[in-house]
């Protein structure tokens, strides 16, 4: 269609010098970010950088209270994401905003009114829906309803959505979090092509390689501020960190030290369960976890780790098999695996990890509080509280701050610090750094590798492969609720486990 | 089309301050608006006002008299607050406290030749067993089958409701009267023993109920049981977050068992109070018309369900009940009466709205802005803030 080249003359979108501020706290400062038509462009920072701020203003959901949008060159102010929605700006959020029993063409024009009238007609558009998802290079039926469709899929379903009601600038939230190694190559070539064909994209990511690939250029932010903007052809992986950090980052190798082959302290046998449809979500798992070794369970989101994790916590029934931690044999009950040794980092923080209506002491003694008297101790749980922040490098106001007002890479934090300092001695953690800014993810790694270096049994699952690459000591694959394979980290390689991930291989 | 429109922005903090002077501003204008209602029905507003605070507080009896009222509020209240605390919607107060009349009467009526220290007591604990009890059912059924407890602690009220009636009227149970001559034409409760009779304190001229002096010490407990205890740390988190309480290791059935116990033990407090402070009797028409247990939803609700503002919050609805019986008459219809409260609750509970976000009004502007509209200013400065106001325009789009 139009020129490849970025428009000399006036960005497609473009913040000037927008601040922003919550609680006093500025969350965008003086930022400016600009987009052309025909390039994908990534917003790069660490967690609290103000990246979120910076979309939430660019697509009209905040206002800034210094600084102004444009849109092609013009001024505007957007009152709600429907003004941004008119001019051709939309955003596909992390979580997907889609009504799982209806189909992809139904979701499509669900809420749309182009074609005005009361009488819906999802059907007629099936065709258009299939013609754009054509012209993109997206592999998706339009009649197919969203439960059946796999995350990537689901995905794909937003970005068309997006498409089919005019996107000319799309944002995209970390859109990589949740897909394999072969749906990102996907979801990097239906970007590619809109950008060809005079879209303009915004990619938000934590991941370097992946914005290295992907983009043409990259501006980062750090402390609500813009550290700048350069071409990708001209970067690479530790100027961008450096950029993001303000410091070097050495991109550590932490699985070297560990001493693996100690005893079995976490056994599963036979292990089966369902998952919250009633339907099998593990089939005889059996695996066994050494004291100091860290095992990697890889696999698509969905093939069976949530089960998997909260069944060995005890929080979810099994149908068979069998559970056992430092030699005894679980009933299957949450204060029993808590009380045997188990610390259990869930994929879910805020709501399950904690209760984010209660301070940060409450949740700091979520698991230890039985083991005082009737009459908690409040002075000494809050004195233990500003300990654990201090030590953990916590960022908050004080012991007494409500866990809701953390960022992302605090709560992770807290929680961290929480299994860390009750002495488990087998630790599961799901996801650990999704949607941590590099400084937390690096910390947060740091901390799992040390603690299995002091000798707990470590159980991380995690649909990062660089993240399972970087910590674990062996691999084992989750693909339909099977271990498809258990690798030595030597043995294992990307593309083998990517494959057996999407189920084409055994090991 | 209408020039501007609303929108409620959450509040990041509540502070203190909101606390008290949204509450304060919702009371003055449900006075405002409720003495409109006055003047439109022909009433002068300030006698009005006038009266209710003679009935309420200044004629001689009248503090005394709002005691009584509150009472049983009071009971009902926290045995509402400490629920929803919890997110256990127990709607049935109304039926513990019955199940708590006729348990204190029995015990009462039974014991009544000991003497009166012990027969209080037995009074006291036997209603709070029975209550329990009665609240352990949907507790147990909400526990172990996931039933929905609104529904089954709102159906037991009318079990417990037919349960009296037929105690009184339908039998010849141990509780109804059936020999003085009046029991002949009417049939009526036995009346308790002197020894059945709590005692008041009085402080000057205001009787102070033996059950408000321990509603008020229940309500210090909660509190202090919420605040400082294993259990009441369990209470708020599972409060707080269901699923953060069960990874935690909270036994999530027990608890939930364990708290309808203890909300029906305080309601069936309650009904013990109006056999011992004030009925005498076991007395269902009384109980029924009174509806102690759904005006203490209304109590908990007010006081946020916090166990030490529900004092406040009984009290509140105690003087209103009290004032409206007074008022009623010839020239004042009870409804009238209950309009003011209607306007009041949904002045105050209303207002909470005011309290939690901002109201932000903002003129309506033409459907998209910008680049579109064409009217548009150049870029600005950026130090300064810069109002990018697009009210729509006729310049064409370059």
């Amino acid at each position: 269609m139009t020129d490849t080249a970025p428009a000399a003359a006036s960005p497609a979108l473009a913040a000037r010098s927008v601040t922003k501020r919550f609680r006093g706290v500025v969350a965008n400062d003086r930022v400016d970010f600009e987009v052309a038509a025909g390039e994908v462009h990534a917003l790069l920072g660490e967690n609290g950088a103000g990246k979120t701020t910076l979309c939430n203003v660019l697509t009209g959901l905040y206002r800034p209270e210094e600084g102004y949008v444009e849109i092609g060159g013009k001024a505007v102010r957007m009152h709600s994401p429907h003004d941004a929605h008119e001019a051709g700006i939309f955003m596909v959020h992390q979580q997907f905003r889609l009504v799982q029993s209806l189909s992809v063409a139904e979701n499509v024009v669900l809420g749309w009114t182009r074609h005005g009238g009361t009488w819906f007609a999802p059907r007629r558009v099936e065709p258009e829906v299939a013609a754009l998802a054509e012209q993109y290079g997206m592999d998706v039926a339009p009649q197919a309803k969203i439960w059946q469709l796999s995350v990537g899929e689901q995905q794909r379903v937003e970005i068309l959505k997006a498409l089919y009601r005019g996107a000319r600038i799309l944002i995209m939230d970390e859109p990589t979090s949740v897909l394999t190694p072969q749906e990102v190559d996907q979801l990097v070539a239906t970007l590619r092509a809109m950008a060809r064909s005079g879209s303009a994209v915004v990619f938000i990511s934590h991941k370097l390689p992946e914005v290295l690939a992907v983009s043409d250029r990259i501006t980062v932010l750090r402390s609500g501020r813009t550290v700048g903007t350069v071409d990708t052809a001209a970067t690479s992986a530790e100027a961008l960190a450096h950029m993001m950090v303000g410091r070097d980052v050495v991109f550590g190798d932490h699985a070297a030290a560990h001493h693996a082959g100690g005893e079995v302290v976490l056994k599963l046998e036979g292990l089966c369960a369902e998952n919250d449809m009633g339907t099998p979500a593990l089939v005889d798992v059996g695996l066994d976890v050494h004291a100091g070794e860290i095992l990697g369970i890889a696999g698509v989101a969905g093939n069976g780790q949530r089960e998997l994790a909260e069944v060995i916590a005890g929080e979810r029934p099994r149908t068979g098999g069998s559970v056992t931690i430092a030699g005894k044999s679980q009933q299957g009950r949450p204060w029993e695996a808590i009380d045997t040794g188990l610390g259990y980092v869930p994929e879910d923080r805020m709501g399950v990890g904690v209760a984010p209506g209660l301070s940060i002491t409450d949740n700091l003694r979520l698991k230890n509080y039985r083991r005082g008297g009737t009459i908690l101790r409040n002075k000494k749980a809050t004195e233990e509280a500003e300990e654990l922040i201090r030590r953990f490098d916590i960022v908050a106001r004080g012991p007494r701050t409500l866990a809701r007002e953390l960022s992302g890479g605090n709560l992770q934090k807290l929680i961290v610090a929480r299994e860390l300092s009750s002495g488990a001695k087998v630790l599961v953690v799901s996801s650990p750094t999704r949607g941590l800014d590099v400084g937390a993810t690096e910390s947060v790694r740091t901390l799992l590798a040390d603690s299995a270096r002091r000798g707990v049994a470590v159980v991380l699952i995690s649909e990062d492969l660089d993240e399972i690459f970087e910590l674990a000591d062996r691999i084992a694959v989750l693909y339909r609720g099977r271990v498809t394979g258990v690798l030595n980290r030597g043995e294992a390689d990307v593309d083998r486990i990517g494959l057996m991930m999407a189920g084409e291989v055994a090991a | 089309m209408i020039p501007f429109t609303i929108r409620f922005e959450p509040r990041e903090r509540l502070s203190r301050w909101i606390n008290i002077w949204v509450p304060v501003a919702a009371i003055v204008l449900a006075l405002v608006i409720a003495g409109a209602v006055l003047a439109v029905s022909g009433h002068n507003p300030f006698t009005t006002y006038q009266q209710i605070i003679q009935a309420a507080f200044t004629q001689p009896g009248a503090f005394t008299q709002t005691l009584v009222s509150t009472t049983p509020l009071l009971f009902t209240g926290l045995a509402a607050a400490v629920a929803f605390r919890m997110r256990i919607w127990n709607i049935g107060a109304e039926g513990q406290l019955y199940l708590g009349s006729i348990a204190a009467a029995g015990v009462g009526l039974y014991l009544q030749s000991l003497p009166a220290p012990i027969v209080v007591l037995a009074m006291m604990v036997s209603g709070a067993i029975a209550g329990s009890l009665w609240a352990a059912i949907p507790g147990t059924l909400r526990a172990y089958f996931n039933t929905n407890e609104i529904l089954t602690s709102l159906f037991l009220n009318y079990v417990a409701d037919y349960l009296m009636y037929y105690l009184i009227f339908d039998s010849t149970s141990f509780w109804r009267d059936l020999t003085s001559p009046a029991a002949r034409v009417f049939p009526q409760g036995k009346t308790l023993a002197a020894s059945g009779n709590w005692p008041a304190l009085t402080i000057f001229t205001i009787a102070v109920p033996l059950g408000l002096i321990v509603a008020v010490g229940v309500s210090g407990l909660l509190w202090g049981m919420i605040r400082g205890t294993r259990y009441g740390f369990e209470m708020r988190v599972m409060g707080d977050a269901p699923r953060a309480a069960s990874h935690a290791g909270m036994n999530i059935r027990r608890k939930i068992i364990s708290i309808m116990f203890v909300s029906g033990a305080v309601a069936g407090l309650g009904g013990a109070s109006q056999v011992g402070d004030f009925r005498h009797v076991l007395d269902p028409r009384g109980l029924e018309q009174a509806q102690f247990g759904y005006t203490g939803i209304v109590v908990a609700a007010l006081a946020r369900y916090n166990p030490i503002s529900a004092i406040l919050a009984a009290l509140g609805i105690g003087v209103l009940t009290n004032a409206g019986l007074a008022l009623q008459g010839p020239n004042f219809p009870i409804g009238l009466t209950g309009t003011m409260e209607g306007i009041l609750l949904f002045c105050v509970l209303g207002s909470e709205i005011f309290a939690r976000y901002h109201v932000r009004v903002h003129r309506t502007r033409k459907p998209l802005a910008a680049h579109r509209a064409g009217q548009v200013r150049p870029a600005a400065p950026a130090a300064a803030p810069v109002e990018m106001a697009l009210t729509g325009g006729g310049e064409q789009a370059s």
